[in-house]
């Protein structure tokens, strides 16, 4: 059997802002502040951290390395001789930019690679996802200011542990991992948005990833499919529904046979896809002319049922869907990982905040629900700081 | 002569480990631990042939796949298997947490090895069986003084058992109250899971509670709960964190209010028994595991036994057959007409019957609320060490007591070092202990569940603090020790995400055989 590839990749200005107070490092004018305040790389010593628990089988595995301070340089520290991808970035050893992340993602690609390690924070996880998808499998090395994403281990040494046991598996398992990063912008000015960018395909091991207490592939696809079974059971026949984002409500679609806008929001029916990807306008349109229905599940590790990554479902529209026709759905497992916090809104109008603030029933499985409590958004965001 | 000094704590150990293979490929044809002479001519022709006599609905037409060994292959193999095992009789088995890993006597081994129930057949006539049908008339009459309840069943053969018989239990009631309607059941998400799957099996749809921000069930989540809907609460108290819910009478209140019925999962009563009852709290059925309080073997090691306890609105549901006794005559009643029905061929899981009667019987009233005693004291000693132990917490209810278990979290160890409960698992072993986690969902983050019973001295329970002490400071020096454990057990470190996948684990050798494609017959 040929020697499995471990592909790297460092963004080596991730984690710039952090320290400095600058909420991100997205964006060379960021870059340079960060730089100017006294900021040191720290990419790079987060990425080599990885690797040393990937040391006692070198030999064993190639590794393909992106070239100079994107890789190369790190894994020779490291005691590793890797192969070098070329560069075809518009950096080449300039100064690095997005580009260069998605240009060494889909290099590591065409290279065959088995797995690919990338150290950065959200902005590189939603670069490769940009490149690649859910075409290579990859895994986060945790070393930007902000880390919201599912693709991220829950440290470096995990990162290069759970690295470790899938080049050595033989059924190494995987599984879709959201990409969720922050609106910079909006986040200097105090105002959080995010927004669910797409998703990863990472190697799993339980505990091992960010959102840790989700079950195994099988495991979640069955939890999904379980939920989603319960939810087609409650839909009203002929009333149109709000389907929001997220991989539970995709299993929702499934169930229906209908696809789904992984990112966005769709409207369907029991049978029929009415409208895809729809902003409010069209949403406050299709309500003119029919009651609709909602149905969603929480984004990200937070537990944000509004607010963050499904912005086109407005307090306008929320203000008009019946309270008995929002389904609200979200397997166990998840629900559990959210620590006994609570599930938040922040729909940036007090009033509708405050009119779903309280306790919910959250489909959790067939014939299953939780009564789970509620709150405005504001009060978590704290919470995803810590995380 | 030098006197003996102390043993250093923890004590050393090494497993024997054998890389025994399964029982299956230590088979080659033609091995026999027995010949068996063939039928002589002349018994044949007075008794006839045992194989042809028996009737044709049981004569195999193939002979069972059976692995062919001597007998000392066979002696040889299951004696390394039972060198490779951990237990009660060999350590302080402190660390199964909720299971109530209590010593068992040996004096009611014996008792229920005795041929005096052992040769019983549950077809005897009941005139020749009325010792035994009164030790269960009079098990019955003990566990509804300890509950509280009306009446008693011994029948269901174990725990989760018990638990559905109470569900099934609960559905009569209603159907016979006209309120057939009611098709939903409340539980939290510390009660033991069997409350939810139990519901779900007899078709209930189920309402998990999740802790408030102290870890008590949440009280206002039930009122958002209950409805006309709602069939009962199945609830645990104390929960699996060992934290006893004070508001247990307002949670029944609530839910009688709403017309549904309360049932008290009991599985594990050893921190309130003679101290709290069922009946008190105001529930109409509860449940005892016998092989968790009253010290009979559990289900892995043999037979389990549940009891359910119900006030005398239930008592016409229960399950059949009920012990009557008439004038000192004990017989079985199998008329009942609003009874469920059977749950359980013939008697009960008799044997632990018996054990648990002579348990109870050994100890008195006075003894049982020791029992509890000693649980609740030995429990809060051990909480005390451990929490000196770096890297480890107990989340909720801060600075309270517990009552006869903690879910304890190794969060801040995991956050430090990379070291996550599931290794500690492993590694516990090494030292010749027992270690679990949790019931999933992980709902207390990297957990660790202790429950020492009264069994245990303070020396037993001081070696197994000293064995999480030593893990947690190889955690921090030398954390790869523990990653890549076992060294001295024969614990293995199992993938368990392949847990999930059914193409990755078989459970009979034949299942093996297809999945891995050997299967040719």
């Amino acid at each position: 059997m040929a020697p499995k590839r471990l592909g790297l990749i460092v963004n080596p200005v991730a984690g710039l802002g952090g320290r400095v107070g600058l909420k991100g490092s997205d964006g060379p004018e960021i870059q340079r502040r960060a730089l100017a305040l006294g900021a040191v790389p720290r990419a790079g010593e987060r990425a080599a951290a990885a690797l040393k628990p990937l040391r006692p089988l070198a030999g064993a595995f190639d590794l393909l390395a992106a070239p100079g301070a994107m890789g190369e340089s790190i894994a020779r520290q490291a005691g590793f001789a890797p192969r070098v991808l070329p560069a075809t970035g518009p950096a080449a050893g300039g100064v690095t930019g997005p580009e260069d992340t998605r240009a060494a993602a889909r290099a590591m690609q065409q290279a065959g690679a088995d797995l690919v390690l990338f150290a950065g924070g959200d902005g590189t996880a939603r670069d490769v996802c940009d490149a690649v998808g859910t075409g290579l499998t990859v895994l986060g090395v945790p070393a930007g200011v902000k880390i919201h994403s599912a693709a991220y281990a829950v440290s470096p040494a995990a990162a290069g542990r759970l690295a470790a046991a899938y080049l050595e598996g033989d059924r190494a398992l995987r599984r879709e991992a959201e990409v969720i990063d922050l609106d910079e912008d909006a986040y200097r000015r105090g105002r959080i948005a995010t927004v669910l960018h797409g998703y990863l395909m990472v190697p799993y091991r339980r505990g091992a990833v960010q959102n840790q207490k989700v079950p195994t592939p099988a495991g979640e696809e069955a939890q999904a499919r379980a939920v989603a079974a319960e939810v087609v059971d409650r839909l009203v026949p002929g009333r149109a529904y709000l389907l929001g984002p997220g991989t539970t409500t995709r299993a929702v679609a499934a169930r229906l046979g209908l696809p789904k806008t992984l990112v966005g929001v769709d409207v369907v029916t029991g049978g029929e896809l009415l409208a895809a990807d729809v902003a409010e306008r069209d949403v406050l349109a299709l309500l003119d002319r029919r009651p609709l229905g909602l149905i969603l599940s929480p984004i990200g590790g937070q537990g944000f049922l509004l607010g963050r990554g499904n912005q086109q479902i407005t307090p306008e529209v929320i203000r008009r869907v019946e309270r008995a026709h929002l389904l609200v759905a979200c397997p166990s497992a998840k629900l559990a990982a959210l620590r006994g916090h609570p599930l938040l809104v922040d729909t940036g109008d007090q009033q509708v905040d405050a009119l779903l603030a309280g306790y919910l029933e959250v489909i959790t499985g067939y014939r299953d629900t939780a009564m789970y409590r509620v709150a405005a958004g504001g009060e978590g965001d704290e919470n995803l700081e810590a995380s | 002569m030098k006197p003996i000094g102390p043993k250093p704590r923890p004590r050393r150990f090494h497993q024997a480990s054998w890389d025994e293979p399964v029982i299956f490929e230590l088979s080659r044809p033609g091995q026999r631990g027995v010949l068996l002479p063939p039928v002589e001519a002349e018994i044949e022709r007075e008794v006839g042939h045992p194989a042809r006599e028996l009737p044709g609905t049981l004569r195999r037409t193939t002979p069972p796949a059976l692995p062919e060994l001597s007998q000392n292959q066979v002696l040889r193999h299951y004696a390394r298997l039972s060198q490779e095992t951990l237990g009660v009789d060999l350590n302080p088995d402190i660390g199964q947490g909720t299971c109530t890993m209590k010593y068992s006597p040996k004096v009611n081994e014996q008792l229920a090895r005795n041929p005096r129930l052992t040769e019983l057949h549950p077809l005897q006539d009941e005139a020749t069986v009325q010792g035994i049908l009164e030790v269960m008339h009079r098990l019955e009459a003990m566990l509804g003084e300890i509950s509280g309840m009306d009446r008693v069943t011994l029948q269901p053969g174990a725990g989760s058992a018990a638990i559905y018989a109470n569900v099934c239990m609960i559905r009569a009631c209603q159907a016979a109250r006209g309120q057939g309607e009611r098709d939903e059941v409340i539980t939290t998400i510390f009660s033991h899971p069997s409350n939810a799957a139990a519901a779900r099996v007899a078709g209930y749809r189920v309402i998990t509670l999740y802790p408030d921000a102290d870890g008590y069930p949440d009280l206002e989540a039930l009122k958002a709960a209950v409805s006309p809907r709602t069939a009962g609460l199945l609830i645990t108290n104390p929960e699996d964190t060992g934290i006893f819910n004070p508001r247990i009478a307002e949670f029944v209140r609530v839910v009688h209010e709403a017309g549904g019925l309360c049932s008290y999962d009991q599985a594990n009563a050893n921190g309130i028994l003679g101290i709290t009852r069922a009946r008190e709290a105001g529930f109409d059925l509860c449940h005892f595991n016998l092989h968790k309080t009253f010290s009979t073997p559990h289900g892995c090691g043999g037979p389990g036994a549940g009891a359910c306890g119900v006030t005398a609105e239930l008592a016409p549901f229960l399950p059949v057959p009920t012990v009557e006794c008439d004038d000192g005559r004990y017989r079985l009643d199998y008329e009942r007409p609003q009874s469920i029905g059977k749950v359980r061929p013939f008697y009960g899981v008799t044997p632990n019957l018996l054990r648990a009667y002579a348990w109870i019987m050994s100890l008195g009233a006075a003894g049982l609320r020791r029992v509890a005693e000693i649980a609740v004291l030995n429990n809060n000693y051990l909480l005390h060490q451990v929490l000196q132990i770096r890297g480890v917490s107990a989340p909720y209810a801060a600075g309270k007591r517990r009552i006869e278990q903690v879910r304890y979290s190794w969060e801040q160890l995991a956050r430090d070092t990379g070291v996550r409960s599931e290794d500690l698992e492993i590694r516990v072993a090494d030292y010749g202990m027992h270690y679990w986690t949790s019931h999933h969902p992980f709902v207390v983050p990297e957990p660790m569940t202790l429950e020492p019973t009264e069994s245990y001295s303070r020396a037993d329970l001081d070696d197994y603090a000293a064995v999480l002490r030593q893990i947690s400071d190889e955690a921090y020096s030398r954390p790869e020790v523990v990653t890549t454990a076992p060294h001295r057990s024969t614990v293995h470190r199992t993938r368990q995400e392949s847990f999930d996948d059914p193409d990755q684990w078989a459970v009979t050798w034949r299942a093996y055989l297809r999945k891995t494609g050997q299967d040719r017959g």
